[in-house]
C-alpha cells in the first residue's frame, strides 16, 4: 500500500516534468542587424566559434579524395581544398583555419556545436534539416553501378537495359531508395547488412548487381578488389552533399556567399577536375 | 455478518499509515529529491533541444515501425533479433560455462593440459572487451576462410563471440558454486562408494547450481544488453535499426526507443532473480543451513 | 574382518597417528575413545580410505586397502561411515539419500532400491519421513537416516564417527537406541564416542587412543572400573568429573 502510494507519487512528479514546456529559449546565434553599412561577413561580425578563427570539423579517419593522407591541414583532395577555399573568400589565412575531428553520429548531438562547419560528404536530406542547418550544396553525389567481372550487364549505358535485374544495396543508404524510386526494375531489390554481405551478394549470384555511391562504388570496384568486380557506370545524382552547421546558425549565409563566388567563377569546377577527375570519368548510365 | 473486528482493524491500519512518521518521511524526501532533479532538469538551457533530440513523438514512432520506403528497419523487428540471440547464446553459455569449470577441478596429472586450457581460455576471455572479441571473431575468423568455419553468418559469429566471452564469466560462478559446496557433502558421497563422476554429478553440482542461480540470472540481464553489440559487425538488431533512422533523421529519439525496449525485457527477468533470492533467504533462514 | 597394522598418519607436521594396531572380528563392536584430537576419527577416515595412511597397512576381509592399485570404491562399498554432522543431501528426499548410492553404485532397480529403503527406514521408525526433504527433520531423526543411508549399501563394517556429538542431548537417545539395535543384529561396527554409558553398553571390546597409539584395550567393564594406563586414568577421571558417565 505504502509503496504503491510512493510510486503513484514519482510517477505524477515525472510526469509534471515531461509534459511541462520549458519556457527558456534555446540559445540562438545573435542576427546582427542588417544596415548597409555593416558588412555582416567581415571576419570580426562573424559568429565564430573562436573570434578570427575557422573550425572545421571532420571525421577521423578521412578519406580519399575527399582529405588526403587523413591529414585535413594539408588542404589536399576536394573537401580539404575546399574548406581552404571558402576560408580565403571570407578572409581567413591558412593558418586561421584550425581543424577539429567530429565523429559522424556526434555531428547532429543537440546542444552548440564546437565546429564553425562539418565537411564530410554529408547528404543534404529534409529530416536532417529539422536538426541541423546545411550549406547549400557543393557536390551531387551520383549513385553507381557494380556488377561482377565478365557480367553481361557490364556494357549497359542505359536505365532501360537494367531493368530486368535484381539489385542490391545495402540498409540505410540512399541507395537502396534510389533503385525503388528512380532505377525501378521489375525485382524487388535486395537488402544487405553490410556492404560486405552486399558483395558476397553479389559474388555468389543472389544479385546482378550492387548500388552504391559513387565513391564507394569506385573504391570496390577499382582498389578494393579490383578483380572481382567492375564499375559499370554512374546515374544522374539525385543526392546533394552539404556543409553542416548548427541550426540556424547564421554563419551559413556568408558561407553560402562564399560557396556562390567559388562556383560561379568556376573554382569549384576546377577542384572537381582536380580531385573527382576519376569519378567524372565514369561513364554515365542514362 | 461482517466481524466487528475487521472493521475497526482497517481504520487502524489507515490511520497508522498516516500517522506513521517514517512513512510520512520518506515521501515527502522522495517527492523533494524528485522534485528538485526534475526542476534542475527541466530548467536547464538546452532541455529544450535534449527532449526533442532524444525524445521526439514522431521520430520514435517511425523508428519503432521503420519507414519501408526510406529503407529504414522497424526497431520492433530487428529487436525480436536480439531476443533470438540471447536465447540460443544463453543456453549455450550456461553449458559450456559448466564444462568449463568441471574440467578446471578434475585432479591428477593426467589431465593437466585440459585444465590449463581451461584456464587460458577463461583468462583470454575475460580479460578481452566483449566490443573487441566480437570485432575478432566477426571479421577474422571470415577472413581466415577455414572451409565450413569462415563462411557463417556475422550473427553466427557475433553469438559465438557472446558466447565464448560470457561462458568465461559463468564457468568462474559455477566454479565458486562448487566450491561453496561444502566438503564434507563430497566425501559422504564417495564414502558411499560413488565415485568422483558420479558424486559431482548427483550431490555437489545439483548443490552448486542451486546456489548460483541468483548470480547466473544476473549474467542473463548483462547478456540481454550485450546482444546490442552485435550491431557492429552491421547485424540488423535493436541498436544498429536505431542508429540508422538516427543518421537519417539526424536524432536519438530512436535510440531512446531502442532502449526501452531492452529495459522492458530485462525487468521480469530482474524481479524474479529478486524473488528466487528471498526464496533462498526465506529457506536457509528455516533450516539454520549455512 | 578388519586388521589395522602399523598405521601411521600425519597431517604435515603433526603426526595424529603413531603406530596403531587393532582387529576386529566379525560381529564385533569396538568402542574408540579418547580425548579430542587423539585420532579416533582419522583413525576411520583412513579405514574408508577418505585418507591416505603414511605407513602400515589396513586389511578389510582379507583385501588389502592400502595397497597402491587398490578400486577404492569398490573398497568403500564394503565400509560403511556415519559422519559427526549427518552430511545427508539437502537437494534430495530422505528416500533419494537412501537410495541414491544403491542404485548408481549397486546398479539396483530403482524399484526394488526404494523397496529396501522403505523396509530399512521403517525398521528405524522413519517410514513417514521417506518423502520427507531432510531440513525437516530433527538432528536426532537426520542422524538415524544418515545410519540407514549406510547400512543400505549392506556393509560388512560400519564406523561411526561421534555420530552423537552434533546433536541436542534430548536426541542422542534415539541415535544410541538405533546403535543398539544394529549391534543386537550383529553389525561389525568400530564406534569412535565419548558416550561412556553407551560405549560400556553395546562394546564387546574398549580402544583407549592417546598419543596417536591404543594405549589400552579390553572389554569396557575393566577399562572403565581398573584401567591400567595412568592416562586412561587421567582421561575417566576427567570424564566422571564432566558428569558425563
Amino acid at each position: 500500500m505504502r509503496k504503491l502510494l510512493l510510486g503513484l507519487t514519482v510517477v505524477a512528479v515525472l510526469a509534471t516534468a515531461c509534459a511541462s514546456t520549458s519556457t527558456t529559449t534555446t540559445a540562438a546565434g545573435t542576427t546582427s542587424a542588417t544596415s548597409p553599412a555593416v558588412d555582416e561577413c567581415a571576419i570580426e561580425n562573424l559568429n565564430l566559434q573562436t573570434p578570427g578563427v575557422l573550425t572545421v570539423g571532420t571525421d577521423n579517419p578521412a578519406f580519399p579524395p575527399w582529405i588526403i593522407g587523413n591529414k585535413p591541414d594539408n588542404g589536399k583532395g576536394y573537401e580539404g581544398a575546399l574548406a581552404y577555399e571558402i576560408a580565403g573568400r571570407m578572409g581567413f589565412d591558412a593558418s586561421q583555419v584550425k581543424w577539429v575531428v567530429v565523429g559522424f553520429n556526434s555531428s547532429y548531438a543537440p546542444g552548440p556545436k564546437d565546429f564553425d562547419f562539418d565537411i564530410n560528404n554529408i547528404t543534404i536530406t529534409p529530416e536532417r534539416e529539422q536538426a541541423v542547418t546545411f550549406s547549400d550544396p557543393y557536390y551531387e553525389l551520383p549513385q553507381a553501378l557494380i556488377v561482377q567481372d565478365g557480367s553481361p550487364l557490364q556494357s549497359a549505358t542505359t536505365v532501360g537495359e537494367l531493368s530486368d535485374g535484381v539489385y542490391g544495396a545495402q540498409i540505410g543508404t540512399t541507395s537502396l531508395k534510389f533503385i525503388n524510386t528512380v532505377l525501378q526494375p521489375t525485382q524487388q531489390a535486395r537488402v544487405y547488412d553490410t556492404t560486405v554481405d552486399a558483395k558476397s551478394g553479389l559474388r555468389n549470384g543472389d544479385v546482378d548487381g550492387l548500388i552504391l555511391d559513387l565513391p564507394t562504388a569506385d573504391y570496390e570496384a577499382n582498389i578494393n578488389t579490383p578483380n572481382d568486380f567492375y564499375l559499370v557506370g554512374q546515374f544522374e545524382p539525385v543526392d546533394q552533399l552539404g556543409l553542416l552547421f548548427e541550426k540556424d546558425n547564421p554563419l551559413v549565409t556568408c558561407v553560402n556567399k562564399a560557396l556562390a563566388e567559388i562556383e560561379d567563377e568556376g573554382t569549384l569546377q576546377n577542384l572537381r577536375d582536380r580531385w573527382l577527375a576519376n569519378f567524372q570519368a565514369v561513364p554515365v548510365i542514362k | 455478518m461482517p466481524e466487528p473486528g475487521a472493521t475497526t482493524d482497517r481504520t487502524q491500519r489507515g490511520s497508522k499509515l498516516l500517522g506513521n512518521r517514517p512513512f510520512l518521511i520518506s515521501t515527502a524526501s522522495t517527492i523533494v529529491f524528485f522534485a528538485i532533479v526534475v526542476t534542475v532538469v527541466v530548467l536547464a538551457p538546452g532541455f529544450r533541444a535534449v527532449r526533442e533530440a532524444f525524445f521526439d513523438w514522431d521520430s520514435m514512432k517511425a523508428s519503432f515501425h521503420g519507414v519501408p520506403g526510406e529503407g529504414l528497419p522497424s526497431i520492433w523487428t530487428a529487436f525480436a533479433l536480439n531476443v533470438k540471440v540471447f536465447m540460443i547464446a544463453e543456453v549455450f553459455i550456461l553449458v559450456l560455462g559448466l564444462m568449463v569449470a568441471v574440467i578446471r577441478q578434475i585432479p591428477g596429472p593426467a589431465f593437466f593440459p585440459l585444465r590449463m586450457v581451461a584456464i587460458v581460455y577463461t583468462d583470454l576471455f575475460r580479460g578481452t572487451p566483449l566490443l573487441l572479441v566480437i570485432y575478432i571473431f566477426g571479421y577474422g575468423i571470415r577472413a581466415l576462410e577455414i572451409p565450413g568455419v569462415s563462411d557463417q553468418s556475422l550473427i553466427f559469429y557475433g553469438t559465438a563471440g557472446l558466447v565464448l566471452s560470457y561462458s568465461a564469466y559463468v564457468s568462474e560462478v559455477y566454479r565458486a558454486g562448487i566450491e561453496s559446496v561444502h566438503p564434507s557433502q563430497m566425501a559422504a558421497a564417495r564414502s558411499l562408494g560413488l565415485n568422483r563422476w558420479q558424486s559431482l554429478r548427483s550431490v555437489v553440482l545439483p548443490q552448486a547450481v542451486r546456489r548460483v542461480i541468483p548470480p547466473l540470472l544476473n549474467d542473463f540481464v548483462s547478456l540481454q544488453k550485450d546482444t546490442a553489440l552485435l550491431s557492429i559487425l552491421g547485424v540488423i538488431e535493436a541498436a544498429r535499426a536505431a542508429g540508422i533512422y538516427s543518421a537519417y533523421r539526424y536524432n536519438y529519439s530512436s535510440l531512446t526507443v531502442a532502449a526501452i525496449l531492452f529495459i522492458l525485457v530485462t525487468i521480469p527477468l530482474a524481479r524474479f532473480t529478486d524473488y528466487l533470492l528471498a526464496r533462498d533467504r526465506r529457506r536457509r533462514a528455516a533450516t539454520g543451513a549455512p | 574382518m578388519l586388521r589395522v597394522e602399523g598405521v601411521y598418519k600425519s597431517f604435515g607436521t603433526l603426526e595424529v597417528l603413531s603406530g596403531i594396531d587393532l582387529s576386529v572380528d566379525a560381529h564385533e563392536v569396538i568402542c574408540l575413545i579418547g580425548a579430542s584430537g587423539s585420532g579416533k576419527s582419522t583413525l576411520l577416515r583412513c579405514i574408508n580410505l577418505l585418507e591416505p595412511v603414511n605407513a602400515g597397512r589396513i586389511v578389510v576381509e582379507g583385501i588389502e586397502v592400502t595397497a597402491p592399485g587398490v578400486n577404492v570404491n569398490e573398497v568403500r562399498r564394503r565400509i560403511g561411515i556415519v559422519f559427526q554432522s549427518f552430511n545427508l543431501f539437502p537437494h534430495m528426499s530422505v528416500r533419494h539419500n537412501v537410495t541414491l548410492a544403491p542404485r548408481k553404485v549397486l546398479g539396483m532397480a530403482r524399484g526394488d532400491a526404494d523397496e529396501r529403503a522403505g523396509e530399512l527406514l521403517g525398521r528405524f521408525g522413519l517410514a513417514d519421513k521417506a518423502d520427507d526433504y531432510p531440513d525437516r527433520l530433527s538432528g536426532g531423526q537426520q542422524q538415524r537416516v544418515a545410519i540407514v543411508r549406510a547400512l543400505a549399501m549392506q556393509p560388512d563394517i560400519l564406523l561411526l564417527d561421534e555420530v552423537t556429538s552434533a546433536l541436542d542431548p534430548v536426541l542422542v537417545a534415539e541415535v544410541l537406541d538405533a546403535i543398539r539395535e544394529l549391534a543386537a543384529q550383529g553389525m561389525t561396527m568400530v564406534i569412535a564416542t565419548h558416550e561412556m554409558g553407551f560405549a560400556r553398553d553395546v562394546a564387546k571390546r574398549v580402544c583407549f587412543l592417546h598419543g596417536g597409539r591404543i594405549l589400552e584395550q579390553g572389554p569396557p567393564d575393566r577399562i572403565f572400573t581398573e584401567p591400567e594406563h595412568p592416562e586412561t586414568r587421567a582421561f575417566l577421571d576427567r570424564i566422571i568429573a564432566a558428569g558425563r558417565m
